[in-house]
């Protein structure tokens, strides 16, 4: 079966909030109506969001690392938010395993939310519902849209590209390939949720640099007097990367 | 976790309610209640008991957001603790007031309709313990400790009630009563006790590490993603200090459980004339359940709040 899912690359991201912005302001403008901004412009301004982009600094200074790190819902394949409700609101689709709450049946009793290990969920303030990632379910069917551009905002926003989106059970997609060869991992594998979206994690950047790339043998600023050496077969520039 | 009031009103109102029912049933099954003015006696506690959780139930409705919707929360029963506690309180307040009825009325059947009624009872007290002790990755609340104290403290208010009644009502009954209240009242402390020293212990299984997925000693988080704050920041933290918690669980434990045994160990032997320790008794251990309610929400730590350090 199906199971529509994010693939997130910490090694891309680069902490813009574009998915974040992207991700309000279609879900802001949708059918479901919209994600409350409370005293947008004030000094403690509140309001809805489906997708937050936090930083970490990893390490010591000055060997750290700073992580962004972007979180919204993961689509559990074992939803623990979904049991617990006692509307049925929350669901998980039997199609595309993607996790809904249903905002006509929510009570807003706000349990769901505790069951969350993620706080993936927020309750609207103003329609005071459950609220949470669709990934855009609303436009990722849509016939309207061409082919390429069927998928959540927030992959479309991300300008390096750290959003991968597809289904993480056909082992072909791009989603799972991304999971099998760059070691993705899910978050909190203690307690057994076995979140769909998936992160990939930082990687090592080495510049390679090596002595001949610094000092050219047929440099004709080198003054030294010394002939020009001949290459000795091909040099790296001929292996250009 | 946010103590919630709503919430925190429901499950000591009803458990009180509770507790109070099962000790008037048990006293009828002393044989108590055979003549008019106690089978009186038994409808007015009943109707005291339904009284507490209706109240417990209006309360309830304060904790929705759609309160209009109410009624859909009973559709889940199969899987959600939550739906049948919905189902099971109002099966108890009918079932308890039926029971009420048939003694009031003089009518025969009372002992079928409160062993119902006593099935919906204990029913009701692991449908709101399980609410809590469900939730597995909420360590402080998973445990066998929420349901002992959800029952016991229950049995413990709900006697102590009856026991006031009682001296108001029915003063034969208190040699049964204060005792029993009093044994409640200990076996709550013990249970209660066992689960803070429990909860003081515990090693949490998610970490900053498994959060995010780096696993290095040293991760500090630098940004929450936006300056002001969201639900995640209101809704999972009490924004207390430390220190009022602390102090917070020495005033619950003198409130429900060392005040109100003494005075019920006051009470004991003394009869009616013992009717205003005893009403104390219920007064001072009822805030004390406030209290400690308060207390076991605020001590629960969400693993989301791994991903809002700076509120944590």
């Amino acid at each position: 079966v199906t199971q529509l899912a994010l693939v997130i690359d910490l090694n891309v991201c680069v902490g813009c909030h574009a998915c974040v912005t992207s991700c309000k302001q279609w879900n802001t403008s949708g059918a479901a109506g919209p994600l409350v901004d409370e005293n947008p412009y004030g000094a403690d301004p509140t309001g809805t969001f489906f997708n937050r982009v936090q930083t970490f600094e990893v390490g010591e200074f000055p060997h750290t690392q700073t992580v962004h790190f972007p979180k919204s819902c993961l689509h559990c394949e074992e939803p623990p938010c979904v049991p617990v409700c006692p509307t049925g609101a929350s669901y998980k689709r039997k199609q595309d395993g993607i996790v809904l709450v249903d905002y006509d049946k929510c009570i807003g009793c706000k349990y769901c939310s505790w069951a969350c290990p993620y706080g993936a969920r927020e309750l609207d303030e103003q329609r005071q519902v459950m609220t949470k990632c669709t990934l855009c379910v609303d436009r990722i069917y849509d016939q309207s849209l061409p082919p390429e551009r069927r998928k959540p905002a927030c992959v479309l926003a991300c300008p390096p590209g750290a959003r991968i989106f597809g289904d993480v059970h056909d082992p072909e997609s791009e989603a799972s390939r991304a999971i099998a060869e760059r070691g993705g991992y899910p978050l909190m594998p203690e307690w057994g949720t076995s979140p769909s979206n998936h992160y990939l994690p930082r990687r090592r950047t080495e510049i390679a640099v090596h002595p001949e790339d610094l000092l050219r043998v047929d440099n004709p600023l080198q003054l030294d007097g010394a002939q020009p050496e001949l290459p000795h077969g091909p040099g790296r520039e001929d292996f250009a990367t | 976790m946010q103590p919630a009031f709503s919430v925190i009103f429901l499950t000591t109102l009803i458990g009180a309610g509770q507790g109070l029912f099962l000790a008037l049933f048990v006293a009828e099954l002393g044989g108590f209640g055979g003549v008019a003015g106690e089978a009186r006696f038994l409808a007015l506690g009943a109707l005291v008991s339904v009284l507490l959780c209706g109240a417990g139930l209006v309360a309830s409705f304060f904790h929705l957001g759609r309160p209009e919707r109410a009624w859909r929360a009973a559709a889940m029963w199969r899987t959600s603790w939550l739906s049948r506690e919905v189902i099971v309180l109002p099966l108890f307040m009918a079932l308890a007031a039926l029971w009420g009825g048939l003694h009031g009325l003089g009518l025969p059947g009372t002992r079928g309709a409160g062993a119902l009624a006593v099935l919906a009872a204990l029913g009701l007290f692991v449908c709101t313990a399980m609410i809590y002790a469900s939730i597995r990755f909420i360590q402080e609340w998973a445990s066998g400790f929420t349901l002992a104290n959800y029952l016991l403290l229950g049995l413990a208010s709900g006697a102590t009630l009856a026991s006031a009644l009682a001296a108001f009502g029915a003063p034969p009954l208190l040699p049964a009563l204060v005792p029993a209240a009093l044994l409640f009242t200990l076996a709550g402390a013990a249970s209660r006790a066992g689960s803070l020293l429990r909860n003081a212990r515990i090693k949490p299984r998610s970490t900053v590490q498994t959060a995010i997925g780096i696993k290095h000693p040293r991760i500090v988080q630098r940004a929450q993603g936006f300056l002001g704050g969201s639900f995640n920041t209101r809704e999972f933290f009490h924004g207390r200090r430390p220190a009022l918690l602390r102090q917070l669980k020495w005033w619950f434990l003198l409130l429900a459980f060392a005040l109100p045994a003494v005075l019920l160990a006051l009470a004991w032997g003394q009869g009616a004339a013992a009717a205003a320790w005893l009403a104390a008794a219920f007064g001072v251990q009822y805030l004390g359940l406030l209290l400690e309610r308060w207390f076991f929400f605020a001590q629960a730590r969400h693993p989301q709040n791994l991903y809002y350090q700076e509120v944590a």
